[in-house]
């Protein structure tokens, strides 16, 4: 049986950058050794002989040629921006690595 | 309390790791067809697939992968007959999907090698840099940080956002990991990333300008103690924007690195950025808990499996390697080191070559470019490459002066007239009214005026005082507006006073 | 007017019987007499869909060629981004955002003179069986409006159930056209992956997400796809091959000769008893047309589910994660000091639902570094077992055939607090898209036992589309001989409306 602990469901919120109440956490906590359970059967048959299918197409090779399109007007671009300046999406302060 | 680089080296080896990031210079994006071009107007180069609208879908740049594998080819590396594009998934403000396009477990390049030569105690020395891959993926967009002091991202109150450069094509160059370098491995680091600007210049697949980030370098060091095999605890430095920085950041390192260790303290395996103006590196904000980038094969693309015949077509096509070629032309031009040296440092081969192959005189290119175009170059504070004057325009001037119709005087005004835009040489030529007068006429009325000025130096010459013969040059030069050439001159004169 | 088809529709507007603004506004009317009831539509377009029909009507007048679907209208799922028209795909996260562009899809219908109605309700991002999941509260079953119309594509299927529009867009992932037709006893068609395009199309899971057809007659149906159907450079994953011929061959429905191949595993146990009825009896009448019946065997069919909520969520991680409150969209928290972080935080917590962030957190699991190749890695596996028992059991038939869910239409509220049992609607309709191949629902009747619809599915290879709606065409017309009607004029809800 597999499970996720509050905790476990805690980090992968956080990756997922997805706010959660404790009571959320711990719902999900429970919810997914139910889940889990049952999702895990694909390992009854996923033997190292069998090639796993990432695509059901065989495409190969799909390419567009170097050409330039026009792009949307800036107008076009921020119309749907919750915050704009300068012709920029204004968003809050960002924390993290200087890029 | 500071060791010495002398003190570092007798106690431990660096071991270096490279990763380059290069900007192809395709005109579209790496997966929609919005412009590249640099400086243009905020969110004038973007659309629902560069601003990862619900619905969009990436398209790969055929380009792109073409100037990967010409990449790939001129590093010694194999060519992948089937690889894959996959995502990198992490939240950041600057990547509109929160996941890049990149290639994590089958890029498409893989296993090369360069050779560096460096000078050493022991004279010139090569250095064999293996490669592990060559990827493509895909550039964020630029965030400018408003309020704060600094304009930097700590303490700023907000971030605007210009996503023109997001989704431009790049190639993520990463070496295997590079011991045996001992105390030169700064010098080495510094060789590999100018011969890569060099390669990738001469492919022309990038613009490789370090400074405009169109050619980036992150810096692997650690140390560990002479004999040990363990390798160390390597820190990543990033923002190293110039081959000198690339030297100076992995000393600064490898300083560091050795002060920690001979405290007993240990290297924190980080991220830090190199400070241009100190040549220092400062951590980058530690992460509290490791990333997970979750990759997964990028289901909205398929894979590239290059057929072999392409591949070998753009083998055939593969420029000369530039230090190969660079030895090459130094010979054919018997050109001594130190005027080759000062070719590459002003960065005029290529052009040089050019002017050659259009038929000039090498010495004669070289001293037209190095001199009179590079002086230009330099007072309009330009790069000499972005003068209006061709290699084509030079050689024909070059022409010009070798048949006796230019002097070096007149072709000096022509080359003005050319990089001020009046055209090719013979439009700047016949607007100006250039020209050398070899109309003996005319040239004989002027000597015989000047000789008639001037009855007492004429009278030394006829009798056989040569070097006096100077001054009247000099006048028939001026009376004609040194338009004449001053050989003819000389020669008509003496034959006019019985010399001849 | 409404009741009639939409090929019915077409030749009495080419036939100069009728105008398309006529049609349009009287399918406008429907909506406003019914919607409110049914809530099929998110958006109903009165404007734009009048514009449209005039403009139609002036290419006629003026003599243009037009397409033979011109002037009929439809009901656009909420998933396809539409210019200018809102497009939420009943999330909270997208509420107020107009798309700058048309979807491929939306660009065909435009091109081909097809009147786009509205925006048609559906599970938040395309996510469940029953359209209980959108943010906008759930479609009711036309058939009874204390049942769910399935789901995702439930707003889809109930306008067409409904008589609001004569045709619709769905997508389906694990089923979402079909689940939906099975309950409304609608026609849905999950083309072969790749044969419609996926550009403007908002993506839940990339490799299993198809957009295709929703009708009430398998001609319609057909008509609709080869509309909508063909390559598209946009679309790195479209096919580049000729659309199949589906148009002829729902207009043929010839079986004679056909292998039609009974899937072992898609019955029996966990399958309503009047399913059951209606499949068999469906069987007999394809026998009866001509065709032969065979049993094929797909082993690994049992762990199609569980793989599919293994890729499925994990796609949908990754694809959800540009809705992030920075460009776009909903931004919740942007007070004096916040973060970027925080906001994004805050933002995902309010505008996703609840079966979004389960997903989500599952599939963030499944690709987690350590357990990448014990889940994501494993249900790849499974997906290239389920596509060798398809290609395996095609040798002996030439489509495959099964009830398209388990069971009729359940009550809103019944399955809402128990995901697991909510997954078992998709158990037959998941294979197809595992496969990437064709699949098609249509009516087979009403169980006896409650009255509802019950759906037939037909699969067919990839890129053999046009074998479904020879299969579809023949047993719809074998069942409309048996009614004597069309199922749906036996529907008894919003009767007298």
């Amino acid at each position: 049986m597999t499970s996720l602990s509050r905790d476990d469901v805690a980090n992968l919120a956080r990756l997922a950058r997805i706010e959660m109440s404790d009571e959320e956490l711990v719902n999900l906590s429970n919810e997914f050794t139910v889940i889990l359970d049952a999702v895990a059967r694909v390992q009854e048959v996923a033997g190292a002989d069998v090639l796993p299918t990432s695509h059901p197409l065989p495409l190969r090779n799909v390419f567009r040629p170097d050409v330039v399109v026009p792009s949307l007007t800036p107008e076009e671009a921020l119309s749907g921006a919750p915050a704009q300046e300068e012709s920029r999406f204004r968003v809050p302060q960002i924390l993290g690595e200087e890029a | 309390m500071a060791l010495t680089y002398d003190e570092v080296m007798a106690k431990y080896e660096p071991v270096l790791g490279l990763e380059v990031h290069v900007e192809l210079n395709t005109q579209s994006k790496m997966f929609c067809g919005c412009s590249t071009i640099f400086g243009a107007e905020p969110n004038t180069q973007t659309c629902p697939v560069c601003l990862a609208l619900p619905g969009a879908l990436p398209t790969v740049n055929e380009k792109a992968i073409e100037s990967t594998i010409k990449i790939g080819l001129a590093l010694n590396c194999s060519i992948a007959p089937f690889s894959r594009f996959a995502r990198k998934n992490y939240f950041y403000p600057d990547m509109p999907k929160n996941f890049q396009i990149s290639q994590y477990d089958e890029p498409i390049c893989v296993n090369g090698y360069v050779d560096v030569e460096i000078e050493t105690d022991e004279g010139p020395k090569v250095f064999r840099i293996e490669i592990e891959r060559v990827h493509m993926e895909e550039d964020t967009g630029k965030s400018l940080h408003v309020g704060g002091a600094t304009g930097r991202i700590h303490g700023a109150e907000y971030s605007l956002l210009d996503y023109n450069r997001a989704g431009i094509p790049l190639v993520e160059i990463v070496t295997k990991i590079v011991p045996g370098t001992g105390k030169y491995a700064p010098e080495v680091a510094k060789a590999y990333v100018a011969e890569l600007r060099d390669i990738l210049r001469s492919l022309g697949v990038s613009d490789v300008k370090m400074e405009q980030g169109s050619l980036r370098c992150d810096a692997n060091v650690s140390l560990r103690l002479i004999g040990v095999e363990t390798l160390g605890t390597r820190s990543e430095t990033k923002n190293v924007n110039s081959l000198r920085s690339v030297e100076r950041a992995i000393r600064g390192e490898m300083i560091r690195h050795a002060e920690l260790l001979n405290k007993g303290e240990r290297v924190v395996q980080e991220t830090r950025h190199f400070q241009e103006e100190s040549g220092l590196t400062r951590s980058g904000r530690s992460k509290e808990q490791a990333e997970d980038y979750r990759y997964f094969p990028e289901p909205d693309l398929v894979p590239v499996a290059p057929d072999a015949a392409w591949i070998e077509t753009l083998r055939a096509a593969l420029p000369e390697r530039p230090s190969i070629h660079r030895k090459r032309l130094q010979e054919a031009w018997g050109v001594p080191d130190k005027e080759m040296a000062a070719m590459i440092n002003a960065d005029v081969l290529n052009i040089v070559e050019a002017t050659v192959n259009q038929g000039a005189d090498p010495t004669k290119a070289r001293s037209w470019w190095l001199g009179e175009i590079s002086r230009i170059a330099n007072d309009k504070d330009v790069a000499i490459t972005d003068l209006a004057i061709s290699p084509t325009d030079v050689a024909e001037i070059v022409a010009l002066v070798t048949a006796g119709e230019l002097t070096d005087k007149l072709a000096r005004q022509v080359i003005e007239g050319v990089i001020a835009g009046e055209g090719n040489p013979a439009a700047v030529i016949a607007a100006r009214g250039i020209k050398v007068v070899n109309d003996d006429g005319a040239l004989m009325a002027a000597i015989e005026k000047v000789c008639a000025e001037q009855p007492e130096t004429a009278e030394k010459i006829r009798n056989g005082h040569l070097p006096a013969a100077g001054a009247l040059i000099g006048a028939v030069m001026k009376e004609t507006k040194g338009q004449a050439d001053a050989a003819r001159v000389r020669e008509l004169l003496l034959g006019h006073l019985g010399q001849g | 007017m409404i009741h009639l088809s939409a090929a019915e529709m077409a030749t009495r507007l080419s036939a100069g019987e009728t105008t398309s603004v006529e049609l349009t506004q009287k399918h406008l009317d429907r909506i406003a007499a019914v919607d409110a009831d049914v809530h099929a539509f998110l958006f109903v377009n009165n404007e734009g869909a009048l514009a449209q029909a005039a403009d139609i009507d002036a290419k006629r007048a003026a003599g243009e060629k037009l397409s033979p679907l011109a002037g009929v209208p439809l009901a656009l799922k909420d998933v396809m981004t539409q210019k200018g028209v809102p497009t939420t795909c009943g999330s909270k996260i997208l509420e107020g955002w107009l798309p700058p562009y048309d979807a491929t899809v939306v660009t065909n219908l435009k091109r081909n003179g097809i009147v786009i109605l509205g925006k048609t309700n559906m599970d938040e991002f395309a996510m469940g069986s029953s359209t209980e999941n959108s943010a906008y509260g759930p479609t009711h079953n036309p058939w009874d409006l204390s049942r769910i119309p399935g789901g995702s594509g439930g707003g889809s299927a109930a306008a067409l159930a409904a008589f609001e529009a004569p045709l619709a867009i769905g997508t389906d992932t694990g089923g979402s056209i079909r689940q939906p037709a099975a309950v409304t006893g609608t026609v849905g068609v999950k083309p072969t992956y790749g044969g419609v395009s996926r550009f403007g199309l908002v993506a839940f899971s990339s490799s299993l997400d198809q957009a295709g057809p929703c009708a009430r007659t398998v001609l319609d149906a057909a008509l609709l796809h080869e509309a909508i159907a063909g390559h598209d450079p946009k679309d790195s994953t479209s096919i580049n091959a000729p659309v199949p011929q589906v148009v002829a061959a729902a207009r043929s429905g010839d079986v004679k000769g056909m292998k039609i191949g009974v899937v072992k595993e898609l019955n029996g146990d966990g399958y309503q008893s009047g399913v059951r009825t209606r499949f068999e009896e469906s069987l007999e009448l394809l026998a009866a047309a001509g065709a032969e019946i065979v049993e094929v065997s797909a082993p690994n069919f049992e762990y199609a589910l569980a793989a599919y909520y293994l890729i499925a969520p994990s796609e949908c991680s990754s694809n959800l994660a540009r809705f992030d409150a920075m460009r776009y969209g909903l931004r919740v928290g942007d007070v004096d000091g916040a973060s970027a972080e925080s906001v994004m935080n805050l933002t995902r917590e309010v505008g996703f639902g609840r079966e979004v962030k389960r997903r989500i957190i599952l599939g963030t699991y499944a690709l987690s570094s350590g357990y990448y190749d014990a889940y994501y890695g494993s249900a790849q596996k499974v997906r290239t077992l389920i596509t060798q028992d398809f290609n395996n059991a095609f040798e002996k038939c030439d489509v495959m055939v099964s009830p398209t869910c388990p069971t009729t239409a359940f009550k809103i509220g019944e399955k809402s607090n128990d995901p697991i049992a909510m997954y078992l609607n998709d158990i037959a309709t998941i294979p197809v898209n595992m496969a990437g191949i064709g699949g098609m629902s249509l009516p087979s009747g009403l169980a006896p036992e409650d009255g509802l619809p019950v759906g037939f599915q037909i699969m067919a290879p990839a890129m053999k589309d046009e074998r479904m709606y020879l299969v579809g065409a023949a047993l719809e017309a074998a069942l409309l001989t048996k009614w004597g009607a069309p199922l749906l004029s036996k529907i008894p809800a919003l009767v007298g409306k």
